[in-house]
């Protein structure tokens, strides 16, 4: 991917090289005529967005028409797909395979592996924050607007400090989402409260966005008796059911299947809501990905599928974790509608995502969103990826690319933000964070009765023997236990 | 070519059932006979019928009826949005089942055999065994998984491991392994009401074997519980502690026990997690003679885990040491002489309760 070579700045130079591959084809292939080349380029069906919102692809295989979700059963010999249109108008013949009609060619053509041109990216704000012209989103309010801006400004503030904290001893482990603000905020706002979030772990912005307090998160990090997971998991493994944010789990990708299952639930009870569920570049490589994806699109489940496409997993860069042009074209090889957004453009990811779920929740149909960003921070508090990646190229999208910035020159352009209330967001939020840490570093731990409980529905008498004998070991023994874990 | 095992397989499970396992037995009271592929089959459809939001997903369970038949007619009753033909990915549609049962519906998963489970184990021990404990009780994941585990005849050796012991060592699952028709019936059931995840470990070459079943049985309130073990076979010399088909051997061997004058009581576990340990102690209290039978692989097993439970709590009346009888130390070998050698015996099972006895096995 050529965007995140060493060098950024010479993104172009290497656009350039791979548009060269092109004419190389052509050159190559004596057999390759060039309306044979131009059919793999047709391989990329773009949904037109010149009027929003048109939330339907004339392109697009459609076999069932209204919203009730009827299933396709084996009928081989009537077909309503639509192809591609019959290429050099050859009067070739056609098979009615089970799958739909095939069109045969005496010409041998394989289809590329890579595309001529990447897939288009997204993207309504310029670098400087400024609308480009004649782009196409949905607009947000003031208000709107104004809690984007300061949830983007909270989660920053947040990340700063609790990583400062781990430094610090206070804390065992934490995961910044410094650079991807925007795609957590943004794409929050865009979601309704009923929609089902499945997080990796580099969306606490979604979390913060439904109402998680910043007690509540420092709660979890500290482990302590008022964490709603009862101490049982390392930091940031957030989650709250009142706010429909599944609890973070380590696995990777594994939440990817879980969300089509929801998200087939969902349509099962005809809800208006749809699952949404994130995943990094890294965790697009998992088996998961791929079979949750196929499901999807063949349980026609309305399921966002959103990907954080920043660069880098842990040490690995996007050129070793896959070949393919990113993410969002590996959409149509499962039947999924799919697009490439600039993640770090807060109004491109808030219209794309809005428009996802119209059409995932109307359309009973998937989505896939590329939200292409960069990992600013370090991949956990474990990692120092100046050992792998060159600081400056770090320190250039930390400032020059800071999706927090970009939408503040936005909503100061409009008038609806202003230095004064940049100083006293800032300022609040700090002193609101430290103190709920100093809040949840004081308060006592959860007590041993908690080590038992939630492994069944019911507590099994071996587990209530075992709870018995452990408070009897540590009533004879107090020395050999801990003093501050209550009982 | 897995597709082509698969449907060698298909072809086994209607071939006839050797004699060895013929458990047929004649009662003098007119109770009706039940196969267990019926007794599975009315379960999952008195349990559809009774909650709207229990549904069934798999690999042909749909449009085929069922890899073995046991979801016949449930594709025509209940439609595709309740029996769902998956495509081939276990770990996609374990993954997509758990996740329904994270929003709250109540998945019923087949795996085509346990053997397929490996590749969905990460979902099922990380995504469903784990996640109430994890998320503190806000996320319940009620789901069933079943499907036929342990040795058929001549599949092989990737189509015939036990896999009741791994999932038992697991906590926050439960585990059943019915025998009977009257097991699969209430084992059944039981598991789809309960809230945690249930793997649910069924038998190939039983699904035709018919047992006697009482009206209370074929009632549709009808449930057994789960944790609780069943004295097939009152005795007072010696315990054998059995699973599954093994359960059958066990009561042959018993018979052949008699005419030596070993007087048997037979256990079947019925719940390999929780295993019920107060049953198997008072039993071997009473007998002090402990055999433990499994087709599984003898290390680590179930077997291990009853005679360490007795070992435990019941040392002192131990009379010998503990026999386990289990499956041969090797992947199942194919041929029918070998495949033969490799499971236990209603003999070895003799042999075991014999020398418990300190009688001459000869």
């Amino acid at each position: 991917m050529a965007f995140y070579s060493k060098n950024p700045r010479n993104i172009i130079n290497n656009l350039k090289s791979k548009v060269g591959l092109w004419s190389l084809m052509k050159q190559s292939h004596g057999t390759c005529s060039y309306s044979s080349c131009l059919n793999t380029i047709h391989l990329h069906r773009f949904l037109p967005l010149t009027t929003l919102p048109q939330f339907t692809n004339p392109d697009s295989i459609s076999h069932k028409k209204g919203h009730f979700p009827h299933f396709q059963r084996f009928q081989s010999t009537t077909t309503e797909k639509q192809i591609d249109s019959v290429p050099n108008g050859e009067q070739s013949q056609v098979l009615d395979f089970p799958g739909g009609k095939v069109v045969f060619s005496p010409e041998m053509r394989f289809l590329s592996e890579s595309p001529s041109v990447y897939s288009q990216c997204y993207r309504v704000l310029d670098d400087n924050g400024q609308l480009i012209s004649h782009s196409n989103f949905v607009p947000v309010s003031e208000e709107v607007a104004v809690k984007m801006y300061s949830n983007m400004v909270t989660l920053q503030t947040l990340d700063t400090i609790f990583y400062e904290a781990q430094r610090q001893g206070r804390i065992s482990f934490y995961v910044t989402s410094i650079g991807e603000e925007a795609i957590n905020i943004a794409s929050a706002a865009a979601l309704t409260s009923d929609d089902i979030v499945f997080p990796q772990y580099r969306e606490p912005g979604v979390l913060l966005w439904r109402g998680f307090t910043l007690q509540e998160f420092a709660n979890q990090c500290f482990g302590n008796k008022a964490d709603y997971g009862k101490g049982r998991q390392m930091p940031i493994h957030y989650g709250s059911n009142k706010l429909n944010y599944f609890t973070v789990a380590s696995t990777i990708a594994t939440q990817i299947p879980h969300a089509v299952g929801a998200a087939y639930s969902l349509k099962m009870d005809k809800k208006d809501a749809c699952a949404v569920t994130y995943f990094g570049d890294g965790g697009t490589s998992e088996g998961d990905f791929h079979a949750a994806m196929n499901f999807a699109a063949v349980t026609e489940s309305p399921v966002i599928f959103i990907c954080r496409n920043n660069g880098w997993a842990i040490s690995t860069p996007t050129s070793d974790q896959f070949r393919s042009d990113g993410i969002a074209v590996r959409g149509q090889a499962y039947g999924v509608r799919s697009i490439r957004v600039d993640g770090n453009d807060a109004l491109a990811m808030y219209s794309a995502v809005h428009s996802a779920r119209h059409m995932a929740v109307n359309e009973h149909r998937p989505i896939l969103i590329e939200a292409v960003t960069y990992r600013v921070g370090h991949h956990s508090t474990s990692d120092d990826s100046t050992k792998y990646r060159p600081a400056n190229e770090i320190e250039w999208w930390r400032m020059a690319r800071d999706p927090v910035t970009r939408f503040r020159k936005w909503i100061e352009i409009n008038g609806w933000w202003g230095s004064e209330a940049e100083s006293q967001l800032r300022s609040s939020i700090r002193s609101q964070l430290l103190h709920a840490i100093q809040i949840a570093e004081r308060a006592e731990k959860p007590p041993v009765n908690d080590l038992f409980t939630d492994v069944y529905d019911n507590i099994p008498s071996n587990l209530r023997e075992q709870e018995k004998l452990l408070k009897e070991t540590i009533n004879r023994h107090p020395k050999d236990y801990p003093a501050d874990v209550p009982i | 070519m897995l597709g082509i095992v698969r449907q060698k397989m298909l072809e086994q499970s209607l071939k006839k059932i050797p004699p060895a396992v013929s458990v047929l037995r004649s009662y003098s009271s007119a109770a009706k006979q039940m196969t267990i592929r019926d007794a599975l089959n009315s379960a999952l459809d008195e349990e559809m019928s009774a909650d709207s939001k229990v549904f069934l997903m798999g690999e042909e369970v749909g449009e085929y009826q069922g890899a073995y038949k046991i979801t016949k007619g449930l594709l025509d009753k209940y439609g595709p949005e309740r029996v769902l033909d998956t495509p081939i990915t276990e770990a996609g549609f374990t993954g997509v089942a758990v996740g329904a049962a994270y929003y709250g519906v109540k998945p019923v998963v087949e795996f085509m055999t346990f053997n397929f489970s490996m590749q969905a184990i990460d979902h099922i021990i990380n995504s469903a065994a784990k996640t109430n404990y994890m998320s503190s009780g806000q996320i319940s994941v009620p789901i069933v998984f079943r499907g036929p585990n342990g040795a058929a005849a001549g599949v092989g050796a990737q189509h015939s491991q036990c896999y009741a012991a791994w999932y038992a060592s697991c906590p926050g699952l439960k585990v059943l392994a019915p025998y009977s028709s009257e097991d699969a019936r209430g084992l059944l059931k039981a598991a789809i009401r309960d809230p945690d995840p249930v793997v649910f470990l069924e038998n190939e070459l039983l699904y035709g074997e018919s047992f006697p079943v009482s009206d209370e049985v074929l009632d549709s309130s009808f449930c057994l519980p789960i944790g609780k073990a069943k004295i097939e076979r009152k005795g007072k010399d010696v315990t054998i502690a059995a699973y599954s088909k093994m359960v059958g051997y066990a009561l042959k061997a018993a018979e052949t026990l008699e005419k030596d004058g070993i007087d048997a009581e037979v256990i079947n576990l019925r719940s390999i997690r929780p295993l019920d340990r107060s049953m198997i102690n008072a039993s071997v209290r009473k007998t002090s003679r402990l055999v433990t039978v499994e087709e599984a692989f003898p290390q680590h097993g179930v077997g291990a885990e009853i005679c360490a439970s007795i070992v435990e709590e019941s040392f002192a009346y131990l009379d010998a040491p503990v026999e386990r009888i289990a499956g041969a130390d090797v992947p199942m070998p194919y041929a029918a002489n070998l495949e033969r050698m490799a499971v236990p015996q209603v003999e070895d099972i003799v042999r075991a309760a014999k020398r418990t006895c300190y009688r001459s096995v000869s």
